[in-house]
């Protein structure tokens, strides 16, 4: 019983957080192009070019 | 970006390390002779690709062979006018990139516009096509950026207002929200459930502590994620229906307030668990099938978006700009070049010659005399002129048939779906179960009217709605996923429907039975050489006859140094392709479908041309009659035409000379007679007819009107789909209809038990997902291939 004070408090919380980060990438529209995003994982990054400041 | 004289000698065609037989940057199968490429513009984007150092694109690309031949004419718009100024003084572009089908593709154009010095950012969008570019100076930049995107092969256009309705999608948004918070909810609630189902020692109080848990979580989720349905359910009420959100809003609620009672008074089990289920499983199915039809309204507007052009508008010094069409008011001047189509309605002050295909029907070119009104939607097949337009896009021809296709649209939205008709009659009587069930415990049995509320929940939530809103959606999205993979492209909700149940297909002849655009006629006294050449000239010019010769010999590869003569031809040193007068030849009837090729000390050769029947026009005509349809032709071009063409194919009755009211005319006389006519057409002068139509088809090459009027439009070439799709759409109906007596019948079963208090939540949970599941599992069998 005991347990349970200290449980179902930390279930819940990580059971938010989860909800939290789901609600942030849907808000930074991270579902708007699965297709792309599949895909991109794969892609070698060319060295950063030079801004000209 | 340009590439020096020495990086480019370094990438001779035969370094490059590729099967022979196709083209290295495209992949369109070579003709003997040719190097490694296809055309001028593929060598091109190939030492561009290469010189930037992104080679390994042709390692991963899965385009299809000869999506990514660069156009011909750079991009027809002002990208300059479209580029918006940030705040922080750079620009930002937003274009709509077609031809972007693989992830290598989305590496390639990023890469290629990253390595510009100035530019800040871009990002491609694979789902919506859509790529944003940012940079540092001014708006003139975004010319040399759509093009260099263009010169890698893609063809670029405005990313349009249409394109932007059918991806920012606030609702999407607003059910997936939905969707993530329900299914949070609904796990955290089962977890406390679980416990109350196991349980069985538990003391009271610990009962208790768990059952407010169940509601802490329970109650919010409940009010956040059903309020898509609880909108949907109060729209309906409003306009005096029932249907199947109501029937969801009514059991979710009903069953949150049984379980708020139950928790007051300390009962055996709260059902929060099934409530926050039924709303998670619902809310996923119809995150689905909205996902499915997103991606066919994206690819019509693509389409639509290709389409949109932008007028060239002479200013007062006498020089032409660029500007959207949008932007033309009545009484400016516009120029209209060989083979542009009009935009704007107008008068000419010189005789012009205008393919009126898409506003009439007429296949043949027809001359029209100066001073005469020329209709928005026409080709100019004669040489460039200038039209003073006499309305703006807002007021002139098109947007007037816009207006009647809106309030078409609107008679149309009374089609009642079989999900909702099965809702009108389910709703009432599941209620008065109920209603019956809490009086019959109350005071026929006697018990509490808190127990009582218990068994006539249960009979709500057990009959409820889950097989049965997921019944009809399921096989939606498996038939339109699998319509989409052959390219045709359901938009409206309601369409497949209504395409089972057509028994009449009425169709257009010209652009939709032919080609909608002139096509070389075999002729034999012409020698392969002779039509290798004049393609190779040809390929210098926009015009639709040059167009069709470049497409009757595609391999031909390009000339330098052709000179187009605007309304006569082209011409390379003594070398002439054109019409009669410029060929030197007298021509008695010149249709303006003929073109001379004249070569130095040989007789001129006649190419001549003609709107001809898809290959595939009697196969399909024969398939929808096999289907059942009765088939007949509706057209706006001359007797002969159509008579030919209707021998040709087979196809019943027809009619000749049809003006666009004859057309809808035709519509209305079938449907009061009963009929459920399919019409299928693509011009200007079909909109009206489609919009009235039971169902309405366009193809790809279709006007834009006339695809936005569609309720299907057919991607890639030809009719050919057209008879799939039908079966497609009968079979998801017949498999509709099982899924929904499916879930009837299992109410046989449920209620009764409901009825007579023996489900606890868990029968009932369990009742809920195996009855979506054998649903979902029948629905699937309507994307499968064979039938």
């Amino acid at each position: 019983m005991n347990a349970l004070i200290l449980l179902v408090p930390m279930a819940l919380l990580l059971g938010l957080l989860g909800l939290a980060l789901f609600l942030w990438t849907l808000r930074s529209r991270q579902y708007e192009d699965l297709d792309g995003a599949a895909s991109r994982i794969l892609f070698d990054d060319l060295p950063k070019k030079d801004l000209p400041k | 970006m340009t590439i020096a004289p020495a990086q480019k000698d370094r990438f001779l065609p035969e370094q490059i390390n590729l099967s022979r037989g196709a083209c290295a940057h495209c992949g369109t199968a070579l003709a003997p002779g040719q190097g490694a490429f296809c055309c001028a513009g593929c060598s091109g984007a190939h030492a561009l690709v290469r010189g930037l150092g992104l080679d390994a694109f042709y390692r991963r690309q899965e385009t299809a062979a000869g999506t990514l031949r660069p156009p011909e004419a750079p991009p027809s718009f002002d990208a300059a006018t479209l580029a918006t100024a940030e705040a922080d003084g750079t620009h930002r572009l937003e274009l709509m990139v077609s031809g972007l089908t693989c992830g290598a593709c989305v590496w390639l154009v990023e890469q290629a516009l990253a390595a510009e010095p100035d530019v800040l950012r871009a990002r491609a969008s694979l789902s919506a096509r859509r790529l944003t570019i940012g940079w540092r100076g001014g708006a003139d930049r975004a010319r040399e950026l759509a093009a260099l995107v263009a010169r890698l092969g893609f063809r670029v256009a405005p990313w349009s207002p249409a394109c932007l309705r059918a991806t920012e999608d606030a609702e999407g948004q607003a059910l997936l929200r939905a969707l993530g918070i329900a299914a949070f909810g609904s796990m955290n609630v089962m977890l406390v459930s679980v416990a109350v189902w196991a349980g069985g020692d538990m003391g009271e109080q610990t009962r208790a502590l768990m059952h407010w848990l169940a509601a802490l979580i329970g109650l919010p989720t409940v009010l956040v994620g059903g309020m898509p349905f609880y909108k949907s359910a109060w729209q309906a009420l409003r306009a005096g229906r029932a249907n199947m959100d109501l029937a969801v809003s009514l059991g979710v609620i009903a069953t949150t307030v049984m379980s708020l009672s139950e928790v007051f008074r300390n009962g055996p089990y709260t059902w929060f668990d099934s409530a926050t289920l039924l709303l998670a499983l619902l809310l996923a199915g119809r995150v689905l099938d909205r996902g499915m039809r997103r991606r066919a309204r994206q690819a019509v507007a693509e389409l639509l978006a290709l389409q949109d052009g932008s007028v060239a508008l002479i200013c007062a010094d006498g020089t032409t700009r660029a500007v959207p069409a949008e932007s033309i008011r009545a009484g400016d001047m516009v120029l209209i070049a060989s083979g542009d189509r009009l935009r704007l309605d107008g008068v000419a002050a010189q005789d012009v010659v205008l393919d009126l295909g898409a506003t009439t029907g007429e296949s043949v070119p027809r001359e029209v005399a100066a001073g005469q009104a020329l209709a928005a939607g026409s080709v100019n097949m004669g040489p460039g002129f200038q039209m003073r337009v006499t309305a703006a896009v807002r007021d002139g021809s098109l947007a007037a048939l816009g207006r009647l296709l809106e309030r078409a649209e609107q008679g149309r939205g009374r089609f009642v779906s079989i999900a909702d008709r099965a809702a009108r009659v389910y709703v009432p009587v599941v209620h008065v179960i109920a209603a019956a069930t809490f009086l019959g415990w109350w005071f026929g049995v006697g018990v509490t009217w808190q127990e009582a509320l218990v068994p006539a929940v249960a009979a709500l939530i057990v009959t409820c709605p889950c097989g049965l809103a997921i019944a009809v959606p399921a096989v939606q999205v498996a038939a339109v996923g699998a319509l989409f993979r052959r390219g045709v492209l359901v938009a409206s909700p309601t369409a497949l429907e209504r395409l089972a149940s057509a028994d009449h297909a009425v169709l257009d002849k010209t652009g939709t039975l032919s080609e909608g655009h002139p096509e070389l006629l075999p002729d034999e006294a012409v020698p392969p050489d002779a039509l290798r050449l004049a393609a190779s000239l040809a390929r210098a010019s926009r015009h639709p006859l040059s167009q069709a010769l470049v497409r009757a010999c595609p391999d031909a590869p390009a000339l330098d140094s052709v000179i187009e003569v605007p309304g006569f031809g082209l011409q390379r040193g003594d070398l002439l392709l054109g019409n009669a007068a410029f060929c030197g030849v007298t021509e008695t009837s010149d249709s303006g479908m003929s073109l001379y090729l004249r070569q130095p000390g040989e007789a001129p050769l006649i190419f001549r041309f003609s709107d001809r029947l898809r290959a595939d026009a009697a196969e399909v005509v024969a398939a929808l009659q096999a289907l059942g349809l009765e088939t007949e032709l509706l057209s706006g071009d001359a007797i002969s035409a159509v008579e030919e063409a209707a021998l040709a194919t087979g196809i019943g009755p027809w009619q000749a000379r049809a003006t666009p009211a004859d057309k809808a005319a035709r519509i209305s006389t079938l449907r009061a007679a009963g009929a459920r006519p399919l019409m299928i057409g693509d011009g200007i002068n079909d909109a009206a007819a489609l919009a009235m139509a039971h169902v309405s088809a366009s193809p790809a090459n279709g006007t834009d009107i006339a695809q936005a009027a569609s309720d299907i439009v057919l991607r890639g070439n030809g009719l050919a789909a057209m008879p799939y799709a039908i079966t497609v759409a009968r079979r998801a109906q017949k498999l509709a209809l099982q899924n929904i007596s499916f879930s009837l019948a299992y109410n046989v079963v449920a209620v009764p038990a409901a009825v007579l208090g023996f489900v606890t939540p868990l029968i009932a949970a369990l009742v809920m997902a195996s009855s979506s599941i054998i649903v979902i599992l029948n629905a699937l069998r309507a994307g499968k291939e064979t039938a």
